[in-house]
């Protein structure tokens, strides 16, 4: 075990991968020297060099592309996209390109990818630079949607996304940067589509993804001492959804908070509302709610941004209201 | 010419088999005996042969929704093909995929593409595999005029000449992009002149002249395979018919439509072989015969595969 923060995690998982597999390269814009805008990349360049440590231009629809070719043609790419909020420029790419090839040609090919994004408000990047949207990339068949929480899991989701055989969409969270935690040395999986119960509990289920989780954990400690016992579901993967892990739980409490920093409308929230709505219906003592952004642009000012955004007292109050 | 005898009757061959599928398909879609939409290939033969002459197995192509050609020309086994546009399970893609969407990666077929201009960073990356793995294998990304001013083109001629990978950037110029003129559609004449914004070299050529493809094709990807990077290549042709089957046409002008069709490739070559006695016409038309019942037996083998079971949906949609 070492003592990580969340960014050194993403590196680490990187680092295990290219020195396991010399199909691994990185690729995107300002990774090599400068080590990435957000410093995920570091050092990478320093001990892999420029074949496999990659400055491209500002081009995302080749950047994510060129990763479908090089995919399909042997090679296992990291394409990093600078913020989730670029994605716009490479959707075709992703959801017509690497999403259906293995589908559409009968199952012979396989495009074995990882598009590495950065995600989230709350430091006045205003609009366009702090969106959470990874509800779109869950509607896309063929993509496979991975949000982590915590170093530990950052570093195992990725090391499991880069050798997994699908494109594979890793959003990892500007605030969880510097969050510090206990990462396992060395080689390790934390299998795709597998949820964690990161609190457990017997009055409410919440379910929380990235930075929410660490919301959604506060606010649980709140509760506590009010009397609420929450259990707090971490999915981890939200594409492949660990349906199982979510019923189990929704089963044990009978109540069901989603939250998550997307916007309100067609948030994945609803998906897994819809859900359990439909297969653990008798399991509810009380409506789905969720707590999530609402449907506007994110605003710059701090003022604005802080009522816009999910908060831990936004949580308490939603599951006040359930009791 | 440096072409010897067999090089020529095989690109005849390649030329006539093009053809006559694309012909057949005329006559089957027409008859409302496959499902969907074809985009054929007839009059843009020389193409495909020319450049696919010049190619290995190692090699790829990333095609386009005009794909029929390019998949013949590099190999492509025709009544795989055939049963795929019949959408039967014994179809290159267990019929999932369509005209649009045909691949053999076997033979480094990238896949036939519904997007237009999406074939370009897709074939840029598997130049970039190409050069990473230090082969010697090269990759041809073809596109046509209306592709070329899709951002596709720009960012992947831009990263390919940057990172100087072994690609070749082959533009079917047939002068629509659909209904729309070239001439409408971008403010330039020979589309590789766009080359050089892009630090590569380019080159236009007759694209009806298979000969000439052939060796233009051959000189950008010489400079590939040896490390020096892309060039953009223009083949300039025109399509006999509409954009899709089912597309009259009407927005050609009858008279481009006939002087187009006196350059039809195939005639060319005939005459050409003809002249050098490589063949007689009596050889000719035996290699023509030859070609019409195999794309016959293609038919029968197309129609004689099983359709799809229902539960066929739900598979291969992620690898394991």
């Amino acid at each position: 075990m070492k003592q990580m923060t969340y960014a050194e995690a993403i590196r680490d998982g990187m680092r295990v991968e290219m020195q396991r597999d010399p199909n691994v390269y990185l690729a995107g814009e300002d990774v090599a020297q400068f080590g990435g805008c957000f410093g995920v990349s570091g050092t990478l360049y320093d001990e892999f060099g420029p074949k496999r440590v990659l400055n491209t231009p500002i081009s995302e629809a080749v950047i994510v592309g060129h990763a479908v070719g090089a995919a399909i043609a042997g090679l296992r790419p990291i394409a990093e996209i600078m913020f989730v909020d670029f994605m716009g420029c490479c959707m075709d790419e992703l959801f017509n390109q690497a999403a259906k090839m293995r589908y559409m040609f009968g199952g012979k090919a396989k495009v074995p990818m990882v598009v590495r994004t950065p995600c989230g408000a709350g430091m006045g990047a205003a609009a366009q630079h702090s969106q959470s949207i990874e509800s779109w990339f869950t509607h896309i068949p063929g993509i496979k949607t991975v949000m982590p929480s915590t170093p530990a899991d950052a570093k195992g989701l990725l090391i499991a996304a880069i050798r997994d055989d699908n494109p594979v969409v890793y959003i990892e969270h500007k605030q969880l940067l510097g969050v510090p935690g206990d990462v396992p040395e060395g080689e390790y999986v934390v299998p795709l589509g597998k949820a964690d119960i990161k609190r457990e509990g017997s009055d409410i289920t919440i379910i929380a993804w990235s930075w929410m989780l660490h919301k959604a954990l506060a606010a649980a400690e709140v509760l506590a001492a009010k009397g609420i016992n929450a259990e707090v579901l971490d999915p981890r993967t939200l594409v492949p959804l660990d349906k199982d892990a979510i019923l189990k739980s929704v089963a044990k409490t009978g109540k069901l908070l989603i939250v998550h920093e997307e916007v309100k409308t067609s948030g994945f929230a609803g998906e897994i509302a819809a859900i359990v709505a439909d297969e653990g219906f008798d399991y509810l003592d009380a409506p789905i709610k969720r707590v999530t952004s609402p449907d506007t642009p994110i605003p710059f000012s701090p003022i604005l941004e802080a009522a816009y955004l999910p908060s831990e007292e936004k949580i308490i109050k939603a599951v006040e209201e359930l009791f | 010419m440096d072409l010897k005898k067999e090089q020529l009757l095989d690109m005849y061959k390649k030329m006539s088999t093009i053809r006559a599928f694309e012909s057949k398909i005329v006559e089957i879609f027409a008859a409302g005996q496959i499902p969907g939409f074809v985009h054929l290939y007839l009059g843009e033969e020389a193409i495909a042969t020319g450049v696919c002459a010049n190619l290995e197995t190692k090699d790829y192509i990333a095609s386009t929704h005009r794909g029929h050609g390019h998949l013949i020309a590099k190999g492509g086994d025709i009544k795989l093909m055939m049963a795929e546009v019949f959408g039967r399970t014994t179809g290159y893609c267990k019929g999932k995929g369509g005209s649009m969407h045909i691949a053999d990666l076997d033979l480094g077929i990238l896949g036939a593409n519904g997007i237009v201009g999406a074939g370009m960073p897709i074939a840029t990356g598997a130049a970039f595999a190409c050069k990473y793995k230090d082969t010697d294998a090269v990759v041809i990304a073809f596109f046509g005029d209306g592709a070329s001013d899709r951002a596709t083109f720009h960012e992947s001629l831009n990263l390919a000449s940057t990172w100087k990978l072994p690609i070749i950037f082959l533009c079917e110029n047939n002068g629509w992009a659909i209904s729309n003129a070239q001439k409408n559609h971008q403010n330039i004449t020979d589309i590789s002149d766009r080359a050089s914004g892009y630090g590569i070299p380019g080159v236009s050529v007759d694209g009806n002249d298979v000969v000439a493809v052939y060796e233009a094709a051959g000189a950008a990807i010489a400079r590939a395979r040896k490390g020096d990077g892309p060039t953009l290549v223009e083949c300039k042709t025109w399509r006999h018919r509409g954009h899709f089957e089912g597309d009259p046409g009407a927005y050609k002008d009858p008279k481009d439509q006939e002087e187009w069709l006196k350059k039809d490739p195939i005639p060319r070559l005939e005459k050409n072989l003809l002249k050098l006695n490589y063949a007689t016409q009596a050889e000719l038309d035996k290699i023509k015969a030859a070609t019409e019942a195999e794309i016959e037996a293609a038919v029968k083998f197309a129609e004689a595969g099983p359709q799809p079971d229902p539960e066929e949906l739900f598979s291969d949609v992620y690898a394991d």
